[in-house]
């Protein structure tokens, strides 16, 4: 029986266990319009990619504990010192020194406003969220950057104030831990496994 | 960057001219099951080959190093698919090199191609372009598409790419389009023209006569996108051949074919649009900084810039591109374009990237009737045709050969050999489609300069190649 495949990190290098791949045969592809004559074949690939987060991983480990966290360049000979990130930025995209990381759980609750939205009715192979996604782009106070997320509950609008809510049961540790709702939103309205810290 | 230094913004220059000789196409399809990618490549250089008469052992024999776009390897699970396409076209052992800028990379090849001439390293180079993106299921290419995306912020969020993009549109929408019936039409409109000259052209995938109702009762993909907003998803090659003026001179010697002088410029942003951060509007030769001083009064909303309604590398590639050639007001200077309308809405806001009207004013270009070739008010010559090939919406995005299948366009206008091409009943009889029998000649008489626009994605690159006949120039030292 097969095994996810699941990774570690032990002395500075990736220890790796289970199946990581499946192998199943290619098929001939024919052709119905001429005497199903071979066209070509499938290649069937399945597998499992190992990726670092590496310095945003403090990102991603806090979303399921309530916390949104950002970045902001504190380097005094920066021209843009004091510009704060989010999406994450690890260094300052001006001065390239490594930035300090900040908690801005708050600011997003507090000020936290639809910039722009999509309602999508599709999605693409290995989507795991509800369809139609409604993707919003986020705006705060005092953030120089936009956040894209995806509203949980309630029809987007341009303008609309918008709460974090995080996902703490089950996280998959990706940028779907982070939601969003309509201010005012009662916690029996948010999805399965979500809370509002 | 938010600011530039000087010598960012130092205007390109090319060390010497550089010619466009010839170009060439495959057929453009939604799958061509028939073909490996290799056959269409040949395709593509055998008719640029025949273009100048010349056979392609002939062609071939000038050829001293080639770029090759291609941008999704994983669609075809073949890394290293240049190597591939330089061999079965019998180039070993020359210098050669893949180039990838998502739906920019044609475009991009064609601007390291023209350096590769400019600087003396060769005197004549291939650039050619190719994707296939038919050997996987849509929902599978979506996933992979949304991989060009950023993959811990975005792709997980629905492996969709559409979403990533569409939120640009929706911003314009609302923005300038103040969500108004009429804006709603224009963009629709721009969808009718494609898929309308797309009709006349035998190398398009998608021709249609269709009408603005139809655009708009056409499924929704992303409101206020619909199907008939989009542009396609293809299969095909084009190629083009640059030279220095001595080679290019021997090569056209007594073809039809007046080699052109070709520029391209390039401009970059943010793969996340989501990290535009807010700046001044760089400003175009034929634009002041007061004309943008009340934007945010006309159209509340769109004072953020680029915020989410510009394209900065669209801004960047004119602003480099302008200067570099010596336009001033492209509605003026230039004679026909071909623009990266991946969407309705995106043909629109890079209107206004590139200087065709003024930020929040892209729909006039089209309400005016400038973008047609006929103008449909006046019933003269449109004053800057744009897209005769169909575009994206109705000739094809076979992403990698896009870039260079519009120049191909803009060139066949200068060298006035449209009709011959497009009207061609041998190649309508090739491609296995029917010419019709209202087929109309889109020639722009006269056309002395073009501009092509290639475009990635959610803007992270952008070109502008720039074409002109060298007996009508804008700028002796270009
Ligand atoms: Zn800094």
């Amino acid at each position: 029986m097969s095994v996810f495949g699941t990774v570690s990190v032990k002395n500075g290098r990736y220890r790796i266990k289970g199946d990581f791949h499946h192998i199943t045969p290619s098929t001939p592809i024919r052709n119905q319009d001429y005497p199903w004559g071979l066209v070509g074949v499938t290649n069937p690939r399945d597998m499992t990619y190992i990726h670092t987060y590496g310095g945003e991983a403090v990102f991603f480990e806090n979303l399921c504990k309530g916390k949104i966290h950002g970045t902001r360049c504190d380097n005094p000979d920066c021209t843009f010192k004091g510009t704060v990130y989010l999406p994450f930025r690890i260094h300052c995209p001006d001065c390239l020194a490594k930035n300090t990381v900040i908690d801005l759980t708050d600011v997003c609750r507090k000020t936290a406003v639809i910039h722009t939205y999509m309602v999508c009715e599709r999605s693409g192979a290995f989507n795991t969220l509800d369809r139609p996604i409604r993707f919003i782009n986020v705006e705060f106070e005092g953030i120089s950057t936009i956040l894209m997320s995806y509203l949980s509950t309630g029809t987007p609008e341009i303008g609309m104030r918008v709460v974090p809510i995080f996902r703490t049961q089950d996280p998959t540790y990706t940028i779907t831990d982070l939601s969003w709702v309509p201010t005012g939103t009662p916690q029996e309205a948010l999805p399965k496994g979500f809370s509002f810290e | 960057m938010i600011t530039f230094s000087e010598r960012q913004l130092r205007v390109p220059r090319l060390l010497r001219p550089v010619y466009l000789v010839t170009a060439g196409q495959s057929k453009f399809a939604r799958a061509i099951p028939e073909k490996k990618t290799e056959e269409l490549a040949i395709d593509a250089f055998t008719m640029a080959a025949r273009l100048i008469e010349k056979s392609p052992a002939e062609l071939k024999r000038y050829i001293h190093t080639a770029y090759y776009g291609h941008f999704a390897d994983h669609f075809g699970d073949q890394l290293l698919g240049e190597a591939v396409i330089h061999d079965r076209l019998g180039l070993d052992p020359l210098g050669n090199v893949g180039i990838k800028t998502g739906g920019a990379t044609g475009g991009s090849t064609l601007w390291e191609a023209v350096k590769a001439v400019a600087s003396g390293y060769s005197d004549c180079v291939l650039a050619m372009g190719w994707e296939r993106m038919d050997e996987v299921p849509t929902d599978e290419g979506n996933h992979l598409i949304s991989c060009a995306a950023d993959k811990d912020w975005e792709t997980p969020l629905g492996h969709i790419y559409t979403g990533y993009y569409a939120v640009m549109a929706q911003k314009y929408w609302q923005v300038f389009g103040k969500q108004e019936e009429s804006f709603r039409r224009t963009m629709a409109e721009i969808s009718v023209k494609h898929h309308g000259y797309a009709r006349f052209n035998p190398f398009a995938q998608a021709p249609m006569k269709i009408t603005v109702d139809d655009v708009l009762q056409s499924p929704v993909v992303a409101y206020p996108l619909r199907a008939l907003d989009c542009c396609l998803m293809s299969v095909g090659a084009a190629c083009a051949i640059v030279c220095d003026e001595e080679t290019a001179l021997e090569l056209t010697k007594n073809t039809t074919n007046k080699p052109l002088r070709i520029w391209v410029a390039a401009g970059s942003h943010t793969l996340r649009p989501a990290c535009r951060r807010n700046m001044d509007i760089p400003l175009l030769p034929n634009e002041t900084q007061d004309q943008y001083a009340d934007l945010g009064e006309r159209f509340p909303g769109g004072d953020r810039y680029p915020g989410f309604t510009g394209f900065l590398a669209a801004r960047m590639a004119a602003w480099y591109g302008y200067r570099m050639t010596g336009i001033v007001d492209p509605m003026e200077d230039l004679d026909v374009i071909e623009l990266h309308d991946a969407f309705t809405i995106s043909d629109m806001q890079t209107y206004e990237d590139i200087g065709l009207r003024p930020y929040g004013e892209g729909r006039d270009f089209v309400e005016s009737g400038d973008c047609y070739h006929i103008n449909p008010h006046t019933g003269q010559p449109g004053r800057l045709p744009s897209n005769l090939s169909g575009g994206l919406i109705g000739c094809m995005h076979a992403v990698g050969a896009t870039g260079i299948m519009q120049t191909f366009e803009i060139a066949t206008h200068l060298w006035n050999r449209w009709s011959e091409i497009h009207g061609d009943p041998d190649l309508w009889r090739e491609f296995g489609r029917e010419k019709p029998q209202d087929w109309t000649d889109l020639q722009v008489r006269g056309a002395k300069r073009g501009l092509a626009i290639s475009h990635a994605g959610v803007g992270s690159h952008v070109t502008a190649t720039i074409l002109m006949d060298p007996d009508h120039l804008l700028k002796d030292n270009a």
